[in-house]
């Protein structure tokens, strides 16, 4: 039997979260501002507010979360492409778990279930490619969301749907690449940090090297790093070190599983059927070239090709999700948080997903009941 | 007979005469009551405790248990942990047609095995059929009957700063077996569901004489729920330390994976006790002799009294206010 902490990492993390107070403290004695972090990856947001290190380091250090949850960046007009094609006969759309509750314009995959669509939840594509064999004669639709962590297994069920002909299963990809959204928060929003706290999921795939460009063009330091509150606490601590002596490195923190070139097989099967697109991201607009879309030769498993689906523009709410992944703004400035947007009843999609922002806040740093 | 269940089981004729006395007395017994349209209980005087509750899970068989284990353990525990002796249960079920004799048979006898363990009797029946696709496979519901114990010293008004919260075995067992179970996940785990009547547990430290305040057995919802729900209908601030929380490596290993809190996790068999901070100790050691029991722990205390809830100190020494599950818990997807 263990406990949910082992009381020999709890030590050791309470010794080294004492020091990063105190490295904190002299940066922003040497430059006058509190160091601010931004991490890219939902699993992190999560992580860091459950571990209780947003609460003990919140004086000290700021720590931003940045556009990394795949469900918090997916386009409203993604949703309501889905829900559309959802609407016709014969049609199973197929989802994983979390997307099924994000508002598009006017409702979301669960209300279109509700209301009697065949919306399925599945746990991997290649459920999906199953669900259309098993349903030869219905057009079997998953929607493809994530980043380069995901995108692999995207292309795993369509080289299966592929090797075994199915033919009514197609994909509708709407996934995301982190280099160019991290350049866009750098070049084009102006973001105020001084480092990154990098993602290690999509680092197995990437590898370290993918991140090199942030050190070297924009004199910013990174750091990946592993999901336990020691290795993200050593992770800040390592931002900090960088930051104190002026010296922007990517450092590998999660050398474990982690390589420097990242897994070269995930990468092939992921360019044998993707090719970078233009990609609108939730809140932040249309990002050239940041987005993985199915290639022309797979076309006959490209839902956006094979249905003929047209959806207007979305209408603006006040939810400031776009400000909060860019790290402008933080859960309890937005005036719905809290109020009329809740995990039970979402507004925007960083209140939906285990791993947005909003959600994490709301679940582990909001004080009032 | 059939090996499947038609609708005809359900029309009160020829065949459900015999689904009634093939399955339900025979397992059940009380063959003479069952010739009367309701059953008559003699109960000594005192206070007489009721409750209800309707099963729904699927799949109907797991590892560690079944829908009928499950049916019996839940209104058991729910009488047990409100300070009552379980005295006896009805038992209504729900049955979609087509639905396999055998299994039918597998569950009662579950149910039955399982009342008989926890020392109470079915006193009362019923059986419905209905059409194909109006149920999932078979849905059952138990009402419990029990006698508040003498002995119980449950008061929740009497809940003070120093007390101490205990649970009786690790967290999260039933939520995460289910969910494998299902067989959705491709994950591959020897976790059994905690799902156990525990009545028997509890009477052993309620008459080993521990000043126990208040018990509640954490189901849906887990432990966090029915904790901040305690903390606020009692206006009790809880600590609990994340450092203390029993958890096996299967399911810490299962909700790092899919990005489940413990915390929020069903459990079937476990029970949460605020007793006196002096006896702390003995019901340690009274919950130890009991196999449901031997991981049991003290995960926290009561810190004061005011507005309720229910906190967290994380092993960095940090506090931080846990809330109710809001929503459903959906498996992430990186």
């Amino acid at each position: 039997m263990r406990t949910l902490f082992e009381p020999k990492d709890s030590a050791v993390a309470r010794e080294l979260a004492q020091k990063v107070i105190k490295l904190a403290d002299r940066c922003k004695e040497k430059t006058g501002v509190t160091p601010a972090f931004m991490e890219v990856c939902g699993s992190h947001t999560m992580a860091l507010a459950r571990s209780g290190i947003k609460l003990i380091l919140q004086d000290h250090v700021r720590l931003l979360s940045g556009p990394g949850c795949p469900v918090c960046v997916t386009d409203q007009k993604q949703i309501d492409a889905m829900i559309e094609v959802a609407e016709a006969q014969n049609r199973i759309v197929c989802t994983f778990g979390d997307m099924m509750r994000v508002p598009g314009s006017k409702r979301s995959l669960l209300s279109a279930k509700t209301e009697g669509r065949d919306v399925r939840i599945v746990y991997s594509p290649l459920d999906a490619v199953r669900i259309a064999q098993e349903n030869p004669d219905r057009e079997v639709v998953f929607l493809g969301v994530g980043f380069e962590t995901t995108v692999p297994v995207l292309a795993a069920a369509l080289q299966l749907a592929e090797l075994k002909q199915v033919e009514n299963f197609s994909m509708w990809a709407t996934t995301k690449l982190v280099q160019p959204v991290l350049r866009t928060l750098l070049s084009v929003k102006k973001v105020k940090i001084h480092g990154f706290l990098l993602p290690g999921h999509v680092s197995i795939v990437l590898g370290e090297q993918a991140y090199q460009f942030l050190a070297d063009e924009f004199h910013m330091p990174g750091v990946i790093t592993g999901f336990e509150t020691v290795e993200m606490l050593s992770g800040i601590y390592k931002l900090l070190q960088m930051v104190l002596n002026d010296q922007p490195a990517i450092l590998n923190n999660y050398k474990s599983v982690v390589r420097p070139d990242g897994n070269p097989i995930a990468q092939k099967i992921m360019n044998e059927f993707f090719t970078p697109c233009d990609e609108t991201w939730r809140g932040m607009g249309m990002i050239p070239q940041s987005g993985l879309d199915i290639r022309d030769q797979y076309s006959h498993l490209n839902a956006k090709k094979k249905f003929n689906v047209t959806v207007g523009e979305p209408k603006k709410t006040l939810c400031r999700c776009g400000d909060m992944i860019c790290g402008l703004a933080t859960p309890d400035e937005c005036i719905l948080f809290g109020k009329a947007c809740t995990p039970i009843h979402p507004v925007g999609p960083c209140m939906v997903s285990d791993e947005g922002s909003c959600s994490a806040y709301y679940a582990y740093m909001r004080k009032e009941g | 007979m059939d090996r499947k269940v038609t609708l005809a089981h359900g029309d009160g004729g020829e065949l459900a005469h015999k689904l009634i006395q093939q399955i339900f007395v025979s397992a059940f017994g009380n063959q003479s009551e069952s010739r009367f349209d309701a059953t008559f209980l003699s109960l000594s005087s005192g206070k007489i405790a009721v409750t209800t509750d309707s099963f729904v899970v699927n799949p109907l068989f797991f590892p560690g248990g079944d829908i009928g284990k499950i049916a019996v353990s839940g209104t058991i525990n729910d009488l047990s942990v409100a300070g009552a002796v379980p005295y006896c249960l009805t038992v209504g079920f729900i049955i979609e047609e087509g639905f396999p004799l055998a299994d039918l048979r597998k569950v009662v006898k579950s149910l039955a095995v399982e009342a008989e363990k926890a020392g109470v009797q079915v006193v009362a029946g019923d059986t419905k059929v209905v059409e194909k696709g109006g149920a999932d496979g078979l849905y059952i519901n138990t009402t419990g009957i029990g006698l508040q114990r003498e002995e119980s010293t449950i008061d929740p008004s009497r809940i003070a700063s120093g007390d101490a919260v205990l649970i009786s075995g690790p967290i999260g067992d039933h939520g995460i077996a289910i969910l494998a179970a299902r067989g959705e996940l491709g994950l591959m785990t020897d976790l059994e569901s905690d799902c156990a009547p525990l009545n028997h547990m509890i009477d052993a430290v309620i008459l080993g004489g521990v000043d126990v305040k208040m018990m509640r057995d954490p189901t849906r919802g887990g432990v966090a729920t029915t904790l901040v729900e305690l903390a606020e209908d009692f206006d009790a601030i809880i600590e609990l330390e994340e450092e203390k929380l029993p958890i096996r490596d299967q399911v810490r290993g299962a909700s790092d994976l899919l990005g489940f809190d413990p915390l929020y996790l069903a459990n079937e068999g476990k029970v949460l006790f605020i007793v006196s901070e002096s006896d702390r100790q003995k019901t340690l050691e009274l919950l130890h002799q009991f196999p449901e029991g031997r991981d049991a722990a003290v995960i926290g205390r009561v810190t004061g009294k005011g507005v309720g809830q229910l906190l967290l100190e994380t092993p960095l020494g940090s506090k931080r206010r846990l809330h109710r599950l809001s929503g459903m818990m959906l498996p992430r997807i990186c």
